[in-house]
């Protein structure tokens, strides 16, 4: 009995019978795999090759350059992901693959791994680093706003600056901040305030959202521009738990859109106030400084000299009295001294007066008007005078030559 | 005014900074109260005179929140 012969393929033949069966399958065209990334490979033609694994099974997987490049994240070895795909096998090598359509990572959202790794390339490159975190101004005149006209956001800033310091002239330029787009308009709107001059702080941000509505702060693109503007940037993107990467590289981050207004520009209120507190403190200063000099002209007025300049010239008079009193005093001592050297001079000149000597019985004998003392110096017959002490006589030498 | 401002607030600070060290004459003093005093005066009426005033820039795009 003959049996039908059976049928024989090719190895093509079979590969491409299997690959209609798995085409065929409704299942397979649409389906959810879980699993761990391995083997990863990004060919420069931009097509993704990886094995997806659990702890006992892989399979081979690729990814099209077109699926590919609308990625989020980059995906790395070791990642768990979970994948929207298609089965199908590769005749070439007669194993199935799975076609990624769609991956995102497992567990955390791929919005969140793509935060992460910007955040931390963009780190790495110092784009967050303090050292170029410009200063805001303390008084700015003009304040750039970059949001959506039609937020609350605005409308918190507008209100803010309004009220704490009108002095500011606000310039808005409305930018897209969601959907597709949003990222590259914010970044221009920062670029054209620098290139304009156009502010002197700058407001960038917007009111809440889903982490996908605030996607467009967290691109690269407004990261680069916040980064690179001259004019310092405050950013204020959501709420208070929201943190973006435009967050991180602004001059100063901003908990919301009302505390950006309010870290732009400082309060009039404050402003006057501080005003006033110095216009008190100089008065105080100045009167202080007068009531001194005061206390000094005082202090001068009460010495004895400027209350009664009299009693200087009385003391002065006592005090010439004095000297000329004294003056007199020790001219009169003097002369009593005088007196009395004068008198023991009389005294010493009386003893030794020769008629002192002649009162005691001697003659004072005189030759020709010679006082004569030895008797060579007389011969006979010279007529001589004898003094004595109540007259005198006159005599003639008879003899020289008795002893 | 902005600059002038700032400056205006510096110079006031110096001035009471001098005051409060008071070593300077009687007239001096004076000459830096009143010269505080013509600053507050400026600083003030520079904050009093402020016209709120918002431009809006045009821009290419539309602005979808």
């Amino acid at each position: 009995m003959l049996t039908p012969s059976p049928t024989v393929y090719s190895v093509t033949e079979l590969n491409n019978y299997v690959k209609g069966v798995l085409d065929r399958d409704e299942n397979l065209k649409h389906i959810f795999v879980t699993g761990e990334i391995s083997n990863y490979k990004a060919h420069y033609s931009g097509h993704l090759y990886m094995t997806i694994k659990d702890a006992s099974a892989a399979v081979k997987a690729v990814m099209f350059a077109g699926n590919a490049s609308r990625l989020r994240f980059r995906p790395e070895n070791g990642m768990k992901v979970l994948i929207l795909g298609t089965i199908s096998l590769f005749p070439r090598d007669g194993s199935y693959q799975l076609y990624i359509g769609d991956m995102q990572p497992d567990g955390i959202g791929a919005l969140s791994i793509a935060f992460e790794q910007l955040k931390e390339a963009l780190a790495k490159e110092g784009l967050f680093s303090e050292a170029y975190k410009k200063p805001i101004p303390h008084f700015p005149q003009k304040v750039g706003v970059v949001t959506s006209e039609t937020g609350a956001a605005v409308q918190d800033i507008f209100n803010v600056l309004q009220r704490r310091y009108p002095v500011a002239e606000i310039v808005l330029r409305p930018a897209k901040v969601q959907g597709s787009g949003a990222a590259e308009d914010v970044a221009k709107a920062i670029c054209e305030f620098n290139d304009l001059n156009g502010a002197d702080v700058l407001i960038v941000g917007r009111g809440g959202g889903s982490i996908e509505d605030l996607w467009a702060f967290n691109e690269e693109v407004v990261a680069r521009a916040v980064f690179n503007s001259r004019i310092p940037v405050i950013s204020a993107v959501g709420h208070e738990t929201d943190y973006t990467i435009c967050d991180f590289v602004a001059d100063l981050r901003a908990p919301t859109p009302s505390a950006a207004a309010e870290l732009a520009v400082p309060d009039k209120i404050e402003l006057v106030s501080e005003l006033l507190s110095y216009k008190r403190h100089i008065l105080e200063l100045t009167k202080k400084k007068i009531n001194e000099e005061r206390n000094k002209l005082l202090y001068i007025e009460q010495k004895e000299v400027m209350r009664n300049p009299a009693a200087r010239i009385d003391e002065q008079r006592r005090e010439l009295a004095y000297i000329s009193e004294k003056l007199v005093n020790l001219s009169s001592g003097n002369l009593e001294e005088q007196k009395g050297r004068f008198s023991a001079l009389v005294a010493k000149l009386d003893a030794l007066s020769p008629l002192n000597v002649i009162s005691r019985g001697f003659a004072l004998v005189e030759c020709n008007g010679k006082v004569v003392t030895s008797k060579n110096k007389l011969s006979v017959d010279d007529e001589i005078t004898l003094t004595l002490s109540d007259g005198v006589v006159n005599a003639r030498v008879t003899n020289t030559n008795e002893e | 005014m902005e600059q002038s401002y700032e400056k205006s607030l510096m110079r006031l600070e110096e001035i009471v900074k001098i005051l409060e060290e008071g070593g300077q004459p009687l007239e001096k003093t004076l000459e830096l109260f009143s010269e505080g005093t013509a600053l507050i005066a400026k600083c003030g009426k520079y904050l009093d005179d402020a016209e709120k005033k918002i431009t809006i820039l045009g821009s290419g795009e539309n602005n979808a929140q």
